[in-house]
């Protein structure tokens, strides 16, 4: 479908991360939009300048130096729309996800009901719950008072009760919330979103917006079984849009010329996922992993429903917290030649310091990259409680974050994203090298066809299919007889044995028939699948069988384990 | 490219905001001189509440109005067994507060009273001159002396005479070399790596400590000192630049203070050692672009604590040896071959 030149727009998308403020350009291009460019520049939310204009200006200034394209006014504003001179743009959208984290309140009924589902909204946005009351909570009314207060809480969530259901417990927690507005002075007051019992909605609004401001959203447990949390996840990203622009220099007056509000990286990041799920393997479920440097946002989503989690944890300032109580040994294990555990944390610690640090050396990376590895597995493997069917295959798996992305060579990235998240059966993994994920979904909120032609024309960098049985055979023995069929007649066979990774040569966008012949019991697919015929498309990797087993398990031995990855990364030429 | 920036300089003018997290009470005027540990402002923290149930405290019905017991009304000042509500009649009954404080709030038959909280008191943190009050929040501090912005702090403040251990910038401070002559002192040294040396500065004790690294087991540790401690460098096995520890050393037995806080990027709040000096220096800037000429510092392995200066800034990114590339700038260290360090792992010294 060509975009007909009098729809056509140029969008610039500006997301705000935690280190790197970056401008992405789209424009039409033979009729179909296309991705042109990215400017970037350090953000500039911290001291001194906090704000973000400072840095939106040197990327948009980065831009125009590799574009060609007047951007700004002599002013240094953004010229919307497009002049009759080519300059400017005709939109603009923001995401952001610097700025300190949100402290969240918590409040609900039963712990595993409508309180765990408030935990689970509580988890789709950058922010930290400081304090969780219940039904259960057996302290004194004025002692949770004093909890809440010393919270010093920005947003105050408030479930219970299924529609038509308890109400007398929600009002008690409404009392506390007004008997901690009526302590705070005005400007200090918790902003309150209420996802509880419908009936109830209006009583509890008129009784706290005297105080603070209150948003009303759907129940969070419509009933003791259903669980929806999406419209109330739309509800709180609002809220926090609102916080930031408060308390984010700059952002109040980007929203102010963004076609749509600013929203969280993390929802839009999880609005592109979703937009992936409703193609036609609706079968499959799709997996999104955007490794941060202050938080990673795992999204996942089967059949249009989306499972969104924010983890505190990232390759920056995160690291602090990725390493508290953390096994070092799982991080290590990863290094496939020998780095003393002390030099590994000390590194990591001093990263968390100075998060924009490069790695110079083949140590420093593989410190980096083991860590990478470490934390992309401990998010997936928090988020599979969510999923309906933990052994769901997940097509596509699409990565996102500098550390994956920005890795010395593709066959990197591929080994980072396999041995985080260890898939199951046959996928494809793609690389977000630009970060344009989250921008995509912000520009789906008001033009649905710039993503589509965008992600047609290969800007999610195609690293191969993969394909990962699962055999209980004992290691060395084989598994898998395949056969390659190529599109102009030529064929290739072999056998591949558990414990393997095999690269089959295929060239990006080559597809080819492949026949699998399971032995052993092995599952080809969780779905049930011993044996068949799938066709396969080759990515920048080619194509790949990985047949290390499900949980990869690496040999205790240092000697033999250092051997085993090297090894693995040959087999993809990495 | 924008370029982190750290102030490591032996004569530098500086002002400095000390403010406290919620209103509360300056006590101190403009113009006047004060002490690391002169308090600034106090406010109170975070008091207890305790509600208290009129009705069912002094069993009366719903169809008695509570304005007919109650004594007190939201905003009253009161003193623990101040009576908040009483029953007439011959056998009245009395409901008192429990605590003293505030009653902040009277809702239905509940009263909330909000006790009073604990002072706290804000430090000057520096020696210096008050040029600015801000309304019930603090104040702001002009000084002059060196200043060496550290990396990492526990979060303490605390003034007292340098001692200088570091017979070179990456000495190991250990426990055998702290002893009783030391007490009250604050001391330089280039790495820990051991729990006891830290544990028995503690029970000397010091009044600080400044390090050049330690490693990450002893975060915990350092954290429940009672003095200052800064890292100047980081974590891991990283000497002092050789700036800083000139700077230091020569200016053993003078008075230092160091401001241990916690590094936040957002409000630019860093460690730091200060020591006055009878001079005025300039106010250095907080900002600056990469350029060649300048004086910059490596903060991350394999040249960790080193300090060059910048020879060129070549265009476009560079090929590491790690097979990343990103922009770099050759940085020439003594009188070494210039070496191409990415910019992101550089700050620069001014």
């Amino acid at each position: 479908m060509t975009t007909s030149i009098i729809d056509a727009e140029t969008v610039l998308a500006l997301d705000l991360g935690s280190l790197s403020t970056r401008a992405f350009l789209f424009d039409v291009v033979d009729g179909q939009y296309r991705f042109i460019a990215r400017g970037t520049a350090p953000t500039t939310i911290t001291a001194p300048f906090r704000d973000v204009l400072e840095s939106v200006h040197k990327a948009l200034q980065h831009l125009g130096e590799i574009t060609g394209r007047v951007l700004t006014d002599e002013g240094g504003n953004l010229i919307i729309p497009t002049q009759s001179d080519g300059s400017g743009v005709d939109r603009l959208v923001t995401t952001y996800s610097a700025g300190p984290e949100a402290q969240l309140v918590v409040a609900g009924l039963l712990s595993d009901v409508s309180l765990e589902s408030a935990q689970r909204l509580a988890a789709s946005c950058y922010g930290r719950v400081v304090e969780t009351i219940g039904l259960n909570d057996r302290r004194p009314m004025a002692v949770q008072l004093d909890a809440i207060l010393a919270a010093q809480p920005d947003i105050v969530i408030l479930a219970g009760g299924t529609d038509k259901g308890a109400s007398r417990s929600v009002l008690k927690l409404v009392e506390l919330v007004l008997m901690a507005c009526r302590v705070l002075p005005q400007d200090h007051r918790p902003q309150v979103l209420y996802a509880g019992n419908q009936v109830l909605g209006k009583k509890i609004k008129d009784a706290l917006e005297k105080w603070t401001a209150v948003k009303l959203a759907s129940n969070v447990r419509p009933s003791i079984d259903q669980e929806d949390i999406g419209p109330a996840q739309e509800a709180l990203s609002q809220i926090f849009t609102e916080l930031a622009q408060r308390n984010l220099g700059g952002l109040h007056a980007l929203g102010m010329m963004s076609s749509v509000p600013p929203s969280p990286s993390a929802q839009a990041f999880g609005r592109m996922v979703r937009f992936f799920s409703q193609g036609e393997n609706a079968v499959k479920g799709v997996l999104g992993v955007d490794l941060g440097a202050s938080s990673t946002v795992v999204a996942s989503a089967f059949a249009g429903h989306l499972s969104l989690d924010v983890f505190p944890l990232g390759m920056g300032k995160g690291l602090s917290k990725a390493l508290q109580g953390s096994d070092l040994r799982q991080i290590t294990q990863w290094i496939p030649m020998h780095v003393p555990e002390v030099v590994v944390r000390d590194y990591l610690w001093q990263k968390s310091l100075f998060p924009s640090t490069v790695p110079i050396t083949t140590e420093t990376l593989a410190i980096e990259q083991a860590m990478t590895r470490y934390l992309i597995h401990l998010v997936v493997d928090q988020s599979i409680a969510h999923w309906p069917n933990p052994a769901l295959t997940l097509e596509p798996i699409l990565a996102s974050g500098s550390s994956v992305s920005q890795a010395a060579t593709p066959a990197q990235s591929l080994m980072m994203i396999l041995d985080g998240v260890q898939p199951l059966g046959i996928t494809t993994v793609f690389l977000d090298q630009n970060g344009l994920a989250a921008s995509l979904g912000a520009i789906a909120r008001f033009n649905s066809v710039l993503p589509v032609q965008v992600i047609d024309s290969g800007v999610f960098l195609n690293l191969g299919t993969v394909i990962c049985p699962v055999s209980s055979a004992r290691y060395g023995t084989p598994i898998l007889k395949i056969r390659v069929e190529y599109a102009k007649g030529e064929e290739n066979q072999l056998e591949v044995r558990q414990g393997q990774l095999v690269s089959l040569p295929l060239h990006t966008g080559q597809v080819a028939n492949v026949k699998i012949q399971a032995m052993h019991n092995t599952e080809v697919d969780p779905r049930g699948k011993h044996s068949g015929d799938f066709q396969i498309v080759g990515g920048v990797c080619g194509a790949v069988i990985d047949a290390r087993g499900r949980p990869l398990t690496l040999p205790p031995d240092d000697s033999r384990r250092r051997e085993m990855i090297k090894k693995w990364n040959l087999a993809l030429g990495g | 490219m924008q370029a982190p920036v750290t102030h490591i300089l032996p004569l530098s003018g500086f002002r400095r905001a000390r403010m406290l997290p919620r209103p509360g009470r300056v006590l101190v005027r403009s113009g006047q001189e004060v002490n690391p540990r002169d308090p600034i402002a106090e406010m109170n923290l975070r008091s207890q509440h305790v509600l208290l149930d009129v009705r069912k405290s002094l069993g009366i019905s719903r169809s008695l109005p509570l304005e007919r017991v109650l004594h007190r009304k939201a905003g009253d000042a009161v003193e623990t067994d101040d009576v908040i509500a009483e029953t007439k009649g011959l056998f009245s009954k009395a409901l008192y507060s429990p605590i003293k404080g505030r009653i902040v709030s009277i809702f239905g038959s509940q009263v909330l009273i909000e006790g009073e909280g604990e002072p706290f008191q804000l430090l000057a943190g520096i020696n210096g001159t008050v040029v600015e009050l801000v309304p019930e929040r603090g104040a702001i501090i002009e000084s002059s002396g060196a200043i060496i912005q550290g990396a990492w702090g526990n979060g303490q403040i605390e003034a007292g005479m340098l001692l200088n251990l570091a017979k070179s910038p990456d000495e190991v401070l250990n426990k055998s070399l702290l002893d009783v002559s030391m007490r009250g002192a604050v001391v330089m040294s280039g790495h820990c790596a051991q729990a006891e040396a830290l544990q028995a500065a503690d029970q000397l004790p010091l009044r600080g400590l400044i390090l050049g690294s330690m490693t990450a087991d002893l975060i915990p540790v350092a954290r429940s000192l009672s003095f200052p401690l800064i890292l100047l460098e980081g974590i891991g096995r990283i000497p002092i630049n050789m700036v800083a520890f000139r700077i230091l050393s020569t200016n053993e037995k003078r008075d230092v203070t160091l401001n241990a806080c916690f590094w936040n990027p957002f409000t630019g709040d860093r460690p730091e050692v200060f020591i006055p000096l009878p001079a005025t220096g300039h106010v250095s800037p907080e900002t600056d672009e990469f350029k060649p000429g300048q004086t910059v510092r490596v903060f991350s392995l394999p040249y960790a604590g080193r300090v060059g200066t910048i020879v060129e800034l070549p265009p476009g990114n560079s090929r590491l040896a790690s097979g990343l590339r990103a922009p770099v700038a050759m940085v020439r260290f003594e009188s070494d071959q210039p070496i191409a360090i990415p910019l992101a792992n550089l700050d620069v010294l001014e």
